[in-house]
C-alpha cells in the first residue's frame, strides 16, 4: 500500500459544525450503572432456579443423612419389607422400587408405541388439517391433571378391566399404569415428532427420489436420522412415569409390597410419600425422615434417566 | 481545503472521517488488514469487492455493530471529525457513536410497530419527549426519505404492511429522524426489485446534500451510479481507492480491473 | 445390492413386475396410515371416556350451591366454595412469584448470558429442573419453606412451591419467544443509539409477549392441577371457612394475613373425595373433577389460541 497519497494527508475536518439538532443523550456512567443493575436483577433471577436444585439436593440429603444414621444403608437395598411405621419397622426400599418399576413398564408398553406411531403419522403421513387439529388435541390431553387421571383410572378403567377379569382388585397396578401410559403418550409422541420434524426435507428427498414410499421414507430414513430426538422422548416418557404420582396413589393402592405382578395392589415410591403426607408424622421423627430417603431415591432415578436424556439431546443436536 | 493528496473531485469538501490502519478480528480472524481511508463530507463513497471481502465488517466498525457480540477486536483508529475522536476506542461509548453515525441494513428491517413509531424510534431512545419536536422529525425525516406521501394517510399503520422497497425507505427515515452525521448503507437494494432499488438510489443522491454517506454494495453499476469515491477490498485489504470515475475507467491495480471487468467476484 | 432385474420372478415382464411391487408397498402405506388414524382414534376416544365418566357421574352435582357451599360430612351439600377460593389465592402468589423471575431469567440467558461455565450450568439446571417429579418439589417445599422459613401449611408455601415448579415452563417459553426474534431487528435498535436494555424493553418484550403470555398460561394451568406438592407439605383436606380478606384489617389499606392463611385447592377437595369410600363423595369428586378440567382445559385453549393467532399476524 505504499505510496498511496491520502495516507500521508493530514486530517482535513469539514468546516461544517455538527448537525444543528441533537438531543442530549443522558450521562454515561448514570446509564452504564443502571445498565448494570437491570442486567444483575436479571442475572439473579436465573440464579433462583440453580439455588432452588442446591435447596432441593441439600433438603433431601440432609434429611437422608439423619434417615440413613438410624437405618444402615445395606438394609435400605436389601431388605425385602417397607413397613417404617410398624412396630417391627422394615426399611427396605426394593419394596418400593418394585410398584414403581412394574406400573411404569405398564405405562411404557402403551406409551411407547403408542406415542411413536402418533408421532411418526403426524410427521410423515397426515395431512396439513389432521396435523392442525391433532397436535393441540394431544397437547390439551397432556394439560389435563394427573388427579382427574387418578380418577378415570380408579372409576373407569378398573370397573372395566374387572368385568373382562373379575378377580382383579379394586386397587392394582395394571389400571394404573395403562392411565398412566395415556396420560404420557402427548410427550412421547410431541418430542419425538419435533425430532423428526427437524430431519432435513432433502434427506426425505433423497429417499423418494430412488422410489421409496412414505412408510419406507419414515421406517429407514426419517426414524433413524431423528433416533436420538426419539429415544430422548422415551426417556423423559420414563421419568414422567417414575415420579408420577397421583395416579398410583389414587388407582394402585398404597400397601407396599414386593411384587411384580401388575393386577396386584402396591404402593410406588411417590404414593407412599402421599401416604406418609397424609397422615399426622411429628416433624422429626424416623417417618417423616423416611419421606426424604425415599424422595433422595426417586430424586437419584430421575436424575439419572434426565442426564441420559440430555446426553441424548445434545448428540442429536450435533447430528445436522 | 484542496490538498494535493486527496482526490481531485473531493476538492471542495473536507474530511468527515479518516480510518488509519484499521484492523479487525473475529476471534483469531483477521478480518480487516491495515485498512487506511478517508471519508469526504457529504459525499457518498461506494465500497465494493467480492462476498468475505470484508466490506459489510468494514462498514459496521463505523458505527461498533461488533461490539453486540463476544471476541472481537479493533486496532487502529477511525478519527469523527469535527471533533477527531477515534471511534473504535475501547473507551468511546459504542451508543454514542450509533447515535451519530446511522445504518441501514442489507434486508429492510422495521420493527413491528406504526410507520409513526419506528421512524420516531430514534428519537424515543434519546429520551425525547416533546409530541410536537417528535411530529415534526417524523415528517421531515419521512419527507427526506421520500416516503412521506405514501404513509401520510397512515402512520399508525404497521410497518409490516408496506412493500419491501417502502419497508427500505422507512428504514432510511428511521436513521435519518436522529440527523445522524453520516449515514452507513450495507447493500441496501441487495433485497429490492429494479423499481424500488432505483427510487434508492435516487433517494442517495438527494441526501449527500445533508450527510456523508457509505454504502457497500455487491453491484459495480450501482456503485458507479450513485458514488463520487469508490474504494475496492478483497481479503480484508483495501486495494484500491480512488475517484469512482478514475476507478472505473483506468484503475492502477490489476486486481481491480479484474475485478470490475467481471473477470472474478 | 442386486439389479431389479435379477430380483423379477422369470417370465414376469418388467413394468407388470414394477406394478406388482409398487402395488404392495401401496398397501403397507395405506396400512400404516390406518395405524396412524386408529392410534388417533384411540387417543380421541380415551378422552371422550374420561370425560362422559365423570360427566355422568358429577354433572347432577354441578349446580351454583355447589360452587358456594364449603365441604361437608353430607355429601349433598357439600360445595368447592373453600377450595375454589384456595386455588384463586395460590395462583394469585404462584404467578407474582412465578411470572417475573422466569421471564428474567429467560431474557437473561437469551440477551445477556456470556458464554461460561455458570450459562452452562444454568442452562443445563433449567432443563433438569422441568424433569424433577412435582411430589420433589413437595419435600423442598416441606423442609424448607414449612419448617424452616416457618410459613407452615399456609397459601405463601403452596404458592411458593408451585412457583418453583412452573419456573422452568416459563424460563423455556420465554426463551423460545425470544429465540424467534430475527437478530437484524436487535440490529436495528442498536444502530438507533439503544442501550441494550431498551432494546430488550422496547423490542425483545414487547415482540415475544405472546410467547411468553403462551407458557406462563400453560404452566399456571399445570399448576392448578397439580395435587402431589400440596399433599406432601400437609395441607388441611377439610377447610370449612375462607382465608381472611385483604380488606378485613381497619388499620390497613390491604392486609396480608391470606397469605399465611390454611386453605384448600381443587385438586385436594377432589382427591379428599376421591378417598372416601361412598359413592355419593364420588360423584362429588367428579363434579370438582368438571370444574377442575374446565379450568385447566379453557387456560390450555386459550394459550394454544394466543400462539395460533401471533403465529400468523408476526411474520418476520
Amino acid at each position: 500500500m505504499n505510496g498511496i497519497p491520502w495516507k500521508e494527508a493530514a486530517a482535513q475536518p469539514a468546516a461544517v459544525g455538527p448537525a444543528p439538532w441533537r438531543a442530549t443523550p443522558p450521562g454515561r456512567w448514570r446509564r452504564a450503572l443502571g445498565e448494570a443493575a437491570i442486567e444483575g436483577l436479571l442475572f439473579l433471577a436465573a440464579l433462583v432456579s440453580v439455588a432452588t436444585t442446591l435447596a432441593i439436593v441439600a433438603i433431601l440429603v440432609w434429611e437422608s443423612i439423619v434417615f440413613f444414621r438410624s437405618v444402615p444403608l445395606i438394609d435400605f437395598l436389601t431388605d425385602t419389607q417397607w413397613t417404617p411405621l410398624f412396630d417391627d419397622a422394615h426399611f427396605g426400599i426394593i419394596a418400593l422400587l418394585s410398584g414403581t418399576l412394574t406400573t411404569t413398564l405398564v405405562a411404557l408398553v402403551v406409551a411407547i408405541p403408542l406415542g411413536t406411531i402418533l408421532a411418526i403419522y403426524l410427521s410423515e403421513f397426515a395431512g396439513y388439517r389432521v396435523r392442525e387439529f391433532a397436535k393441540p388435541f394431544l397437547e390439551l390431553l397432556g394439560g389435563i391433571p394427573t388427579i382427574i387421571y387418578g380418577y378415570f383410572a380408579l372409576l373407569f378403567v378398573t370397573p372395566m378391566l374387572q368385568k373382562l377379569y373379575p378377580e382383579l382388585p379394586g386397587f392394582n397396578m395394571l389400571s394404573a399404569g395403562l392411565v398412566m401410559g395415556i396420560m404420557i403418550v402427548p410427550y412421547v409422541s410431541s418430542l419425538s415428532e419435533d425430532a423428526m420434524r427437524g430431519v432435513p426435507m432433502d434427506m426425505r428427498e433423497a429417499s423418494y427420489a430412488v422410489g421409496a414410499t412414505r412408510l419406507q421414507t419414515a421406517l429407514f430414513v426419517v426414524t433413524p436420522a431423528a433416533l436420538s430426538g426419539i429415544a430422548s422422548s422415551y426417556i423423559l416418557g420414563i421419568s414422567r412415569a417414575v415420579g408420577e404420582t397421583m395416579v398410583v396413589a389414587i388407582a394402585a393402592g398404597m400397601q407396599p409390597k414386593l411384587t411384580f405382578n401388575p393386577t396386584e395392589p402396591a404402593a410406588t415410591i411417590t404414593a407412599y410419600i402421599v401416604q406418609v403426607a397424609l397422615g399426622d408424622l411429628p416433624h422429626g421423627s424416623i417417618g417423616y425422615q423416611t419421606i426424604f430417603a425415599a424422595g433422595l431415591t426417586l430424586m437419584l432415578i430421575t436424575l439419572l434417566f434426565n442426564i441420559l436424556g440430555h446426553l441424548l439431546r445434545k448428540r442429536f443436536r450435533e447430528v445436522y | 481545503m484542496n490538498t494535493p493528496s486527496t482526490p481531485a473531485h473531493a476538492a471542495q469538501a473536507g474530511l468527515k472521517a479518516l480510518v488509519r490502519s484499521l484492523n479487525f478480528w473475529y476471534g483469531d480472524f483477521q478480518a480487516l488488514k491495515n485498512i487506511d481511508f478517508p471519508v469526504e463530507q457529504n459525499r457518498v463513497t461506494a465500497l465494493i469487492g467480492p462476498s468475505g471481502c470484508g466490506k459489510s465488517t468494514f462498514l459496521r466498525c463505523f458505527n461498533r455493530m461488533h461490539d453486540l457480540y463476544p471476541n472481537m477486536r479493533y486496532a487502529g483508529e477511525i478519527l469523527l471529525y469535527p471533533d477527531g475522536v477515534n471511534i473504535v476506542d475501547r473507551h468511546v461509548d459504542p451508543i454514542e457513536v450509533r447515535m451519530r453515525i446511522s445504518m441501514v441494513f442489507q434486508k429492510p428491517n422495521p420493527f413491528p410497530k406504526s410507520i409513526y413509531e419506528n421512524v420516531a424510534y430514534g428519537l424515543r431512545v434519546r429520551g425525547v419527549r416533546n409530541r410536537q419536536l417528535i411530529d415534526e422529525k417524523v415528517e421531515e425525516a419521512l419527507r427526506s426519505a421520500a416516503l412521506w406521501n405514501e404513509v401520510q394517510d397512515r402512520l399508525d399503520d404497521l410497518a409490516f404492511n408496506l412493500s419491501g422497497g417502502q419497508q427500505q425507505r422507512l428504514c432510511i427515515a428511521r436513521a435519518l429522524a436522529t440527523d445522524p452525521e453520516i449515514l452507513l448503507f450495507d447493500e441496501p437494494t441487495s433485497a429490492l426489485d429494479p423499481i424500488a432499488t432505483a427510487r434508492i438510489e435516487e433517494l442517495l443522491d438527494e441526501l449527500k446534500e445533508r450527510v456523508t454517506i457509505l454504502i457497500v454494495t455487491h453491484n459495480m453499476q450501482q456503485a458507479a451510479r450513485v458514488s463520487a469515491f469508490t474504494a475496492f477490498m478483497y481479503l480484508g485489504e483495501l486495494i484500491e481507492f480512488d475517484d469512482t470515475r478514475k476507478m472505473f475507467t483506468n484503475p492502477s491495480s490489476k486486481l481491480t480491473e479484474e475485478y470490475i471487468t467481471g473477470r472474478f467476484g | 445390492m442386486d439389479s431389479p432385474r435379477q430380483m423379477r420372478p422369470a417370465g414376469e415382464s418388467e413394468v407388470r413386475w414394477r406394478r406388482r411391487v409398487i402395488a404392495r408397498r401401496r398397501a403397507w402405506d395405506w396400512l400404516f396410515g390406518l395405524v396412524g388414524v386408529l392410534a388417533l382414534v384411540l387417543a380421541a376416544s380415551v378422552f371422550a371416556a374420561l370425560f362422559s365418566e365423570m360427566l355422568v357421574a358429577g354433572f347432577r352435582h354441578l349446580s351454583w350451591d355447589f360452587l358456594t357451599s364449603f365441604p361437608s360430612r353430607r355429601p349433598a351439600d357439600a360445595g368447592i366454595l373453600s377450595a375454589w377460593v384456595g386455588t384463586t389465592l395460590v395462583m394469585l402468589v404462584t404467578a407474582c412469584v412465578a411470572v417475573p423471575l422466569g421471564i428474567g431469567a429467560g431474557i437473561y440467558l437469551e440477551e445477556y448470558a456470556p458464554r461460561n461455565l455458570l450459562t452452562d450450568i444454568i442452562e443445563i439446571n433449567v432443563t433438569n429442573l422441568a424433569g424433577v417429579p412435582s411430589i420433589i418439589y413437595g419435600l423442598l417445599a416441606l423442609g424448607l419453606f414449612v419448617y424452616q422459613f416457618g410459613l407452615g401449611q399456609s397459601i405463601a408455601s403452596a404458592g411458593l412451591t408451585l412457583a418453583l415448579l412452573i419456573l422452568p415452563v416459563v424460563i423455556v417459553a420465554t426463551r423460545e419467544a425470544i429465540r424467534t426474534i430475527p437478530q437484524h431487528i436487535r440490529e436495528g435498535a442498536h444502530a438507533c443509539g439503544a442501550t441494550k436494555w431498551q432494546v430488550v424493553a422496547h423490542h425483545v418484550i414487547p415482540y415475544s409477549l405472546p410467547g411468553i403470555l403462551t407458557g406462563v398460561i400453560i404452566g399456571l394451568a399445570r399448576a392448578i392441577g397439580e395435587t402431589a406438592p400440596i399433599i406432601t407439605i400437609g395441607a388441611l383436606t377439610f377447610i370449612a371457612f375462607l382465608p381472611p380478606s385483604p380488606f378485613s384489617d381497619p388499620h390497613r389499606l390491604i392486609s396480608f394475613d391470606w397469605l399465611m392463611a390454611p386453605f384448600s385447592v381443587m385438586p385436594i377437595q377432589m382427591f379428599n373425595w376421591l378417598s372416601r369410600p361412598e359413592e355419593a363423595f364420588q360423584q362429588n369428586a367428579a363434579a370438582a373433577g368438571l370444574v377442575l378440567v374446565g379450568m385447566t382445559l379453557s387456560m390450555n385453549a386459550l394459550a394454544i389460541w394466543i400462539r395460533y393467532r401471533f403465529r400468523k399476524t408476526i411474520k418476520w
